[in-house]
């Protein structure tokens, strides 16, 4: 495998993080291929995102909607200081063909809301198509280790 | 002690007004726990939670950490979840499987899924000349004194007397049986995944919000707006000009303005149950509803069929711990864990015998509205916690209820809204009153 693979996987995935803390969500969104879908499964046991339970199963309407309320000035959970900061790392490529990649990472993300700092981990699988802007997301799956705890409060964006 | 110090609850209670310490008071907390919730009929699981023997969930009843078990024998039994023998906690997990008996990780005492003994280790040698014996109930792990199953929904009590589960529930009744007969089959089924989402607030105001019907135009607005800007731009782009239901789930926090919420009613009754009437529009003519009408008349008759899909629910809340939304079959346990803090336990059901594309409606609305990810109840969580903050501080020392106080209409033993008082305070004015009752004692 190419080197300049793993770079240009690593530097994508760096740069979606760099969007979440940010608060770049349509940049974010952009990231997303047309059918692109966004998943976090309640379980690992789960195999695919449609017709079940799931913590987030968005399409980019879904996000679009999502980035909307996010954005709105009535939108009273986002009135408090919030803030993440997500570093990935384990980038592992997993297959490779001519127009697809499978990349494999682990993410910690740190969340301060209000006085409140959450800690979330996992791992994200991503399922990359090679475009001529560059790759773009056609699965991301976020298994977070802590999906099945009780949640203090919610989640407000992606993880 | 703790009466001296809340020298007289009911002064507390006002018909239109309630003091802030009710919300705030750990004393009072600890008062409504043994008076409350230790006493009357509380949620514990749908039975189909525990299919086979030895199934086993663990549920908070008030402060009691207990565990509901299906028997070897088919019964659904609920336990204190504590071994006799030195208090160890039988079962450390929230579910699992207790295989054919509990065994107590510290000295393997071991009993029935009924709670009876069934083994101490060299019981016969260990316990010569005590007057204790395998009968005796102080080795067995003690029961729920009262346990009852209505159309798989198992509640206990913790009180050995008092109403019966169906006197309890009373009209509030109608949050199971809607839901059931939604089903073809008449039954429901849990979808194995519990939700569950801490609120940094007293559960009285969780309660209080299911039923509120001024909030979600206020609250919701941001979401609503958001939903119904995507909702616009799907619907130009389809043939049909229409986009799915669950973006009408969410727009309609936005589409339905403030002042259409008083067409709403609430209806009260005794025990500080509530209902909350109104059909969110779940009753299209697209092919997918036609196809699930179509089942349902043939297991039901037209007229049956009829009357089943026109009882007009929205939200059922069972005070103190249950709402309801029986059209899509969904339900929100409430679990006091402290004065300021309150855990809600989030599950949805299948309609036996409903097509699959019944079931997606469902699930649309448990993924979007009730799982950790929400996007609606981000916003009450946020006015939950703030109501809370406030009820802390000396700037005043009463909630107000009085909405459209005095304009109740008071018949056959419960309360109705008026026409277009939909946005009434008599939800929580009913519960408060419940509540005062409760805590005379």
């Amino acid at each position: 495998m190419a080197k300049n693979t793993q770079h240009e996987v690593e530097q994508f995935l760096y740069q979606q993080a760099e969007f979440l803390d940010g608060k770049h969500w349509q940049p974010y969104i952009d990231l997303f291929t047309q059918d692109g879908v966004y998943w976090m499964p309640p379980e690992p046991s789960y195999q695919t995102w449609e017709g079940q339970v799931a913590i987030f199963a968005e399409d980019k309407n879904l996000m679009t909607v999502r980035m909307k309320r996010l954005l709105h000035p009535d939108a009273w959970s986002q009135r408090p200081l919030w803030e993440t900061n997500h570093v990935v790392s384990n980038v592992i490529i997993e297959k490779q063909t001519r127009d697809e990649i499978v990349v494999r990472s682990r993410f910690h993300m740190l969340e301060l809301r209000r006085d409140d700092v959450r800690h979330f981990a996992g791992a994200y699988r991503h399922e990359l198509r090679k475009t001529k802007n560059g790759y773009r997301i056609k699965l991301q799956r976020v298994d977070m280790a802590n999906a099945q705890a009780a949640y203090e409060y919610v989640l407000q964006a992606w993880v | 002690m703790l009466q001296e110090r809340i020298p007289d609850l009911t002064k507390y209670v006002e018909p239109d007004r309630v003091r802030r310490e009710v919300y705030t008071d750990p004393g009072i907390f600890e008062l409504e726990m043994q008076r409350i919730h230790e006493r009357v009929w509380i949620y514990c699981g749908h039975e189909s939670q525990v299919p086979k023997a030895g199934d086993y969930y663990a549920v908070q009843i008030g402060r009691q950490p207990m565990l509901m078990v299906r028997g070897s024998d088919g019964k659904v039994h609920v336990l204190y979840n504590r071994c006799p023998h030195r208090g160890n906690m039988m079962c450390g997990d929230r579910k699992g499987n207790a295989g054919e008996f509990f065994r107590c990780s510290y000295h393997a005492w071991t009993f029935q899924h009924d709670g009876k003994l069934r083994s101490i280790p060299m019981m016969d040698s260990g316990y010569a000349g005590t007057p204790l014996n395998k009968e005796s109930p102080e080795l067995c792990m003690k029961p729920a004194p009262r346990v009852e199953n209505y159309r798989g929904f198992v509640f206990s009590s913790l009180a050995k007397d008092g109403p019966s589960l169906k006197e309890f529930l009373g009209k509030a009744i109608v949050a199971f049986d809607d839901m059931c007969d939604r089903a073809p089959e008449g039954e429901v089924e849990i979808v194995p995944n519990c939700f569950r989402v801490i609120q940094h607030s007293n559960w009285k105001i969780f309660l209080e919000n299911q039923l509120d019907a001024l909030h979600p135009s206020v609250t919701h607005q941001s979401t609503g707006r958001a939903a119904h800007e995507v909702e616009k731009e799907i619907a130009k782009k389809t043939k049909k000009g229409e986009a799915p239901l669950s973006y009408h789930m969410l727009s309609a926090f936005a589409t339905v303005t403030i002042d259409k919420w008083d067409n709403f009613q609430t209806l009260n009754y005794p025990y500080g149950h509530c209902i909350l009437t109104g059909y969110m529009g779940l009753r299209p003519q697209d092919p997918d509803t036609l196809a699930y009408d179509k089942v349902m008349i043939k297991a039901y008759g037209r007229k049956r069929f009829e009357e089943i899909v026109s009882v007009n629910i929205h939200h059922v809340l069972i005070y103190p711990g249950l709402s309801v939304q029986s059209p899509l079959q969904q339900l929100r346990a409430v679990r006091p864990l402290g004065v300021d803090r309150t855990l809600t336990e989030i599950w949805h059901f299948r309609l036996k015998g409903a097509p699959e594309p019944i079931y997606r409606r469902s699930l649309a609305y448990y993924n979007l509205v009730n799982s950790p990810a929400t996007l609606v109840n981000a916003d009450d969580l946020e006015n939950f916690w703030k109501c809370h903050q406030g009820l802390s501080s000396d700037g005043g020392d009463w909630v107000s209820f009085a909405r459209h106080f005095g304009r109740d209409i008071e018949k056959d033993g419960m309360v109705e809204t008026a026409p277009n008082c939909g946005t009434s305070e008599a939800p929580m004015r009913n519960q408060m009153k419940a509540w005062a009752e409760y805590m005379r004692g």
